[in-house]
């Protein structure tokens, strides 16, 4: 009767026992979470397989009938254009942020000034750094005109031209990220061991071998870190497309994000059903990022 | 060790050629906020302002309740942000310090919320959060800061740190009839300031910047968030662009100001997200 369980401590409320109390400190992540990623989670599930009034109340079981939908040509060509967008949006940052880590590893003066300076659009937001280049953009005033415009060369409709839009919109999302890369991969070449380094200079290596033979491959970690995140990260790009350019021209730029939120939201559609089966594409393809992140990672930790 | 030669200066010279495209859009975003329809308006637009035009920034607040948008954005970030530390902070403790039953699986449920993107379950959070009546008028706040009140990354990170506590002192603690409470909040918390900063850094940052989740739920212009109201900003005045970018430049103000002084915090968060 007397008898305490053994994990009761003297100064925590005597009330709660050690599990208890954890359960207690938990318990606000873990409603938020239940609340607002499980139970949506399953309810996403939910609404791709129902149809849905006007109004996007869910209606009748439909089965699979908006994944069909998606095997029509312009589902195809949302992917089509996900794939062009996530490839030419983490590929070039990734590749420039590399380039000059390594080049800010020459030892010249006013790096750190160069470094911070690079580092710099990771103050921007997506909106705030979309609206600026949506000014340079223009085709009327803008710079980027301007500029062809002294070399000579016509005026170009950036976010107007089906065939330059989606380069036009991929090219404002490097710039976005730029800093974030040269950020993580500064943290990188940081961590890399002194010694290694010099030891590699003693044996006459410099310049693009020391590069090639010792920073980039101890860069690895890093590089693939980033590779993984930026993919995540441009999967899920929403803000540049909505201020760039709605999609447009002609579908161009609409990728699966996008398109979920023109089904579910823009111009007062509810089209809740298909856009919810294409949230659950849209979470199949990230899971598999994840995994090949986590398969990868884990390859390299056997192989240490 | 340092000496002039040819490579030294290619490299300069490469550096600074890949530094215009940086830094172009940066710049362009600051001095453009005060230049004047003439360098502005016309073709080709200057690079340069002949004059500094400060007339645009007194012009925005009357094109747009720019400091309402202000408000808004520090009531919803500001929020966010303490919610997401607190939130954090409890729930690293239980899972560096107490011993508990399915411990590993509900931090593995935590470690999952990581991997669900959050435009894939953005519907039925909105079906909720609106249906609840959270859309409109002053409820607004609660809307846009309620699906945020936890984080998985918080956690993770703060776990990380309190591990690194030795064992003993939990021990230690406790046998001196500190309880668990007092140690969290007069130990650990104190000893991990620079770990919840960078916490509190990185959530600040992405809740500031948050752009879907506002678009879509706000329906009375007196509670646009800042990112939302700029983009409005732009289409409402395409043919002004010194007033946009007078507009950008303000509400760039308190993340530069975060990125510049919160330098060391961010490389902090970003090496444990690496090492995730």
């Amino acid at each position: 009767m007397t008898s305490t369980p053994p994990t009761v401590r003297r100064g925590t409320p005597a009330r709660f026992t050690e599990s208890g109390l954890g359960w207690l400190l938990l318990l606000p992540s873990v409603v938020v979470f239940a609340l607002f990623v499980f139970w949506p989670l399953g309810r996403t599930l939910y609404l791709s397989v129902h149809g849905n009034d006007l109004f996007g109340a869910p209606s009748v079981f439909v089965g699979a009938e908006h994944y069909r939908e998606m095997l029509s040509a312009g589902f195809g060509k949302v992917l089509a254009t996900t794939g062009l967008f996530t490839l030419f949006s983490v590929v070039p940052a990734v590749l420039g942020a590399l380039f000059v880590v390594l080049l800010l590893e020459a030892r010249i003066r006013g790096v750190r000034v160069l470094r911070t300076a690079f580092a710099l659009p990771f103050a921007f937001s997506v909106a705030t750094a979309s609206v600026v280049f949506a000014v340079i953009y223009n085709p009327a005033i803008g710079v980027a005109n301007g500029v062809l415009g002294s070399l000579g060369i016509d005026r170009v409709n950036w976010l107007t031209d089906p065939s330059i839009a989606l380069p036009a919109v991929c090219a404002a999302t490097v710039w976005m990220n730029f800093g974030y890369n040269v950020l993580v991969l500064s943290a990188g070449v940081a961590a890399i061991s002194p010694e290694v380094v010099e030891a590699a200079r003693l044996d006459g290596a410099s310049g693009w071998r020391l590069a090639s033979r010792i920073t980039v491959p101890l860069l690895s970690p890093q590089l693939f870190f980033l590779v993984v995140v930026s993919t995540i990260h441009a999967l899920q790009s929403f803000g540049q497309i909505h201020i760039l350019t709605k999609g447009g021209p002609d579908q161009a730029t609409t990728t699966l994000v996008y398109s979920i939120y023109e089904k579910a939201f823009a111009f007062g559609s509810s089209d809740f059903g298909s856009a919810s089966a294409q949230a659950v594409v849209l979470l199949v393809v990230m899971l598999g990022c994840t995994a090949v992140q986590f398969g990868v990672l884990e390859r390299r930790v056997h192989y240490r | 060790m340092k000496k002039f030669s040819l490579g030294r200066v290619a490299v300069y010279v490469v550096l600074g050629l890949a530094a215009i495209p940086v830094l172009f859009p940066i710049y362009y975003g600051f001095v453009g906020a005060v230049m004047g329809p003439g360098d502005l308006a016309t073709y080709p637009p200057a690079l340069v302002p002949h004059e500094l035009y400060w007339q645009n920034i007194s012009d925005v607040f009357r094109s747009v309740p720019l400091g309402r948008f202000y408000v808004n954005s520090a009531v919803q970030a500001g929020v966010i942000t303490l919610a997401q530390i607190v939130t954090s902070i409890l729930a690293a403790y239980a899972f560096a310090f107490l011993r508990l039953p399915a411990k590993a699986v509900t931090f593995g449920l935590f470690l999952a919320t990581l991997m669900v993107p959050w435009e894939a379950i953005i519907i039925p959070n909105y079906l909720a959060v609106s249906g609840w009546g959270l859309a409109r008028g002053g409820l607004t706040y609660l809307g846009l800061v309620l699906p945020f009140l936890a984080s998985a990354f918080g956690t993770f990170l703060l776990r990380q740190a309190f591990l690194q506590f030795p064992t003993e002192l939990r021990d230690a603690a406790v046998i001196d009839g500190c309880g668990h409470w007092r140690l969290l909040w007069r130990v650990i918390v104190p000893l991990s300031k620079p770990s919840i900063a960078a916490v509190g850094v990185y959530v600040f940052l992405s809740a500031w910047n948050q752009y879907f989740w506002p678009l879509i739920l706000i329906r009375d212009s007196e509670y646009q968030t800042l990112q939302i109201g700029i983009s409005q900003l732009n289409d409402a005045e395409v043919a002004q662009p010194g007033l946009v970018l007078a507009g950008v430049a303000l509400s760039l103000l308190p993340t530069l100001a975060v990125v510049l002084f919160g330098q060391r915090y961010i490389v902090r968060g970003l090496t444990a997200g690496a090492l995730r």
